[in-house]
């Protein structure tokens, strides 16, 4: 059937209380080889997942059920156990979907699902556990080095000892913690912190106590929030989330001004709740390049829309490359599920998008020799959902106070599409050397999740995909695996999944339905 | 034997009563569930029963509860992709236009069209599975 692989064992637990849905899906995932335990109720479900504390890897869950709605079981899940959760329905009606995101969905299927979609739903899973692991010390490091330099030279290959963006010793660093993740006894894994409003307050009260936030450093602020236990990791990765918060903040100061033609093409009657009149740095300009025809298409034909976006360099320059970058260092955008612990719909922006902003114009405009091979993959990185029912989300406010709100559920959204074009440009600029590493970084990250690595991938899977996702461009269409997922008028090869390495999706040769896309939404929460 | 069987199949697609989701509960269908798909078909044709019930129960009442009448409606919808009942999809969508527009009257003349389809998918299969059990 299809060659893609899926991780055997993956634990899934399904509610829907149509019975022969149940049975269907039941039939579906355990022909993917996966773990199933079926629900007909929410209640049920959630009483299960509480008492199997960790005896689930992803919760599937139709929105309509009697009792209780699936966006409330939604965060719950979210809220209190932190597990990827896919929502279902016969409807793929925009808001509804809207809702879905905003509530902390990884994914929207659309009922009749097909075993493709189903396939590859251990990607969610993995984008999770990658998320974690990226939520360290390290990444701080990095994260801060790009906020106070923007070194576009950096990135550009100019330092040999830059792997993917990332500095050679951060690389270690992750290595070692992905080792520690794998090592049960092993100390040095945290507890999870959840960033309440107060924290957070108490936190920003100190940032600004210092002064200068990029000469603030965790070990000062946790002084002074003066909680005692709070660590001074939980600190530096909060810290550099809200820096990344602040600079797409000034981002979204600049690009103001894009955003009125889109939204008023094309605005779903939630707009109201998004425009605030701030723009999220990159998804507005990411939206509107292109101008009007992008506005025009995005009801019809996201494909269209992506690939006018993406390929009309003069008016991208801002456009968020955000996303790549994650992906180059191991840190897929889409972080639903640490915000979902703090608020279920929360929808903060992704703490890393304005950091390959900085990144993507400069390598961006060089590298625009590339764009024509990227485009085919950024076309599928703008989903009609996106486009459609993620306009909102265009104008959503980032305000200071709203750092941990929920606001820019979608802007993660949008970055992911840039985020596509990215790994080209960036992967040309970036060095061979990186790639083994990665290679490792990925094997080392597969197999702490205990999954089976495929041995006989059909393009060589971790090595060869790697290479080929880092490297070249074009490859990055062949070798994405989005294409199981559905994807309405959709006929490009592109990849929509932006936020993982693109050798991490397998799957056929279909691709995500715009609704269930989006969903793939880097929810960008702050959690340390 | 084999050959009606394949008859009568075909003519359900060609005629819209069924679309691709069928074919796909057929693939799913295997040694470890050799009559999987007549197990969903009986078990999508019970419970549609309850919901067409719990619809017609709604109407009767006359008060015309569009927002539960929808609700009960998208719920059937849902049920009826399980099986890819198509032609019964198609009376499931129009019914819900129709409670968007509070047109009473459209609602009515709909789900009696729906119940027709449904009672003629009902038998179809049913000459279908028995067939291809000889």
């Amino acid at each position: 059937m299809d060659k893609g692989f899926s991780p055997v064992g993956l634990r899934v637990l399904v509610v829907d209380d149509d019975p022969t849905w149940l049975k269907i899906l039941e039939k579906m995932l355990k022909k993917c080889s996966y773990e199933v335990t079926t629900c007909g109720l929410a209640r049920e479900a959630l009483r299960l997942l509480r008492e199997r504390k960790d005896g689930f890897d992803i919760v599937i869950s139709d929105v309509n059920m009697p009792d209780m709605d699936g966006f409330k079981l939604l965060e719950h899940v979210g809220l209190e156990l932190d597990l990827p959760v896919i929502m279902m329905s016969v409807d793929g009606e925009t808001k509804r979907v809207m809702k879905g995101v905003q509530h902390g969905a990884c994914d929207y299927l659309l009922k009749p699902i097909r075993m493709k979609e189903l396939k590859i739903i251990w990607q969610h899973v993995l984008r999770k556990k990658l998320q974690e692991v990226r939520d360290i010390e390290g990444c701080y490091e990095v994260g801060a080095d790009w906020f106070t330099r923007n070194d576009e030279a950096h990135y550009l290959g100019g330092g040999e000892d830059v792997s993917f963006g990332k500095k050679r010793k951060d690389f270690e660093f992750e290595k070692k913690l992905l080792q520690d993740e794998s090592d049960p006894s092993s100390s040095s894994k945290k507890a999870r912190v959840v960033w309440s409003f107060e924290l957070h307050q108490k936190f920003v009260n100190a940032v600004n106590q210092i002064g200068c936030d990029h000469k603030a450093g965790p070990k000062k602020i946790l002084d002074l929030m003066n909680v005692p236990w709070l660590t001074r990791e939980n600190v530096a990765s909060h810290l550099q989330k809200y820096r990344l918060y602040l600079s797409r903040l000034e981002k979204g100061k600049e690009l103001k001004c894009y955003s009125g033609g889109v939204r008023n093409m094309d605005s779903p009657p939630k707009d109201a709740e998004f425009s605030s009149g701030h723009q999220s740095p990159g998804k507005s300009s990411y939206v509107y390049s292109g101008g009007s025809s992008l506005v025009h298409k995005a009801e019809t034909d996201p494909k269209q829309l992506a690939s006018s976006s993406v390929s009309d360099p003069s008016s991208d320059v801002h456009m968020p490359p955000k996303g790549k970058k994650k992906r180059i260092e191991f840190e897929p955008p889409i972080s639903s599920s640490v915000f979902d612990s703090l608020l279920p719909w929360s929808d903060v922006p992704d703490p890393l998008e304005s950091k390959p902003q900085i990144l993507f114009e400069s390598s961006f405009l060089q590298q625009q020799p590339l764009l024509p091979s990227q485009s085919p993959y950024v076309v599928a990185s703008a989903p009609t959902l996106m486009e459609q029912e993620m306009k909102p989300s265009y104008e959503t406010c980032v305000n200071a106070d709203e750092f941990l709100m929920p606001q820019n559920k979608n802007s993660t959204v949008i970055n992911q599409d840039v985020s596509l074009s990215t790994p080209s440009a960036i992967s040309c600029m970036k060095l061979q050397e990186s790639s083994s590493n990665v290679n490792n970084d990925t094997e080392s990250i597969l197999r702490s999740l205990n999954w089976e690595l495929p041995e006989s991938h059909h393009s060589g899977f971790i090595d060869t995909d790697l290479d080929f996702s880092w490297l070249h461009g074009e490859h990055l269409l062949a070798n994405t695996g989005l294409q199981n997922f559905q994807f309405q008028d959709y006929s490009s090869s592109s990849s929509l999944l932006s936020e993982l390495p693109p050798h991490l999706w397998f799957g056929n040769d279909r691709l995500p339905e715009p609704d269930e896309y989006t969903l793939m939404v880097d929810h960008g929460l702050f959690i340390s | 034997m084999q050959r009606q069987v394949a008859l009568i199949k075909q003519s359900l697609f060609d005629q819209g009563y069924l679309d691709e989701q069928f074919m796909e509960l057929e693939e799913l269908q295997d040694d470890a569930n050799p009559n999987f798909v007549e197990e969903v078909a009986t078990l999508y044709f019970k419970d549609s029963a309850r919901l067409i019930n719990n619809i017609d129960q709604a109407l009767e009442r006359g008060s015309f509860d569009f927002n539960r009448l929808d609700s009960y409606m998208h719920q059937f919808k849902g049920s009826s992709t399980s099986i890819g009942a198509s032609k019964v999809k198609t009376e499931c969508t129009m019914f819900r236009e129709y409670c968007r527009a509070g047109n009473a009257e459209g609602c009515l003349r709909t789900f009696k069209q729906l119940k027709k389809e449904h009672a003629t998918l009902r038998k179809k299969l049913e000459q279908y599975f028995q067939a291809s059990k000889r």
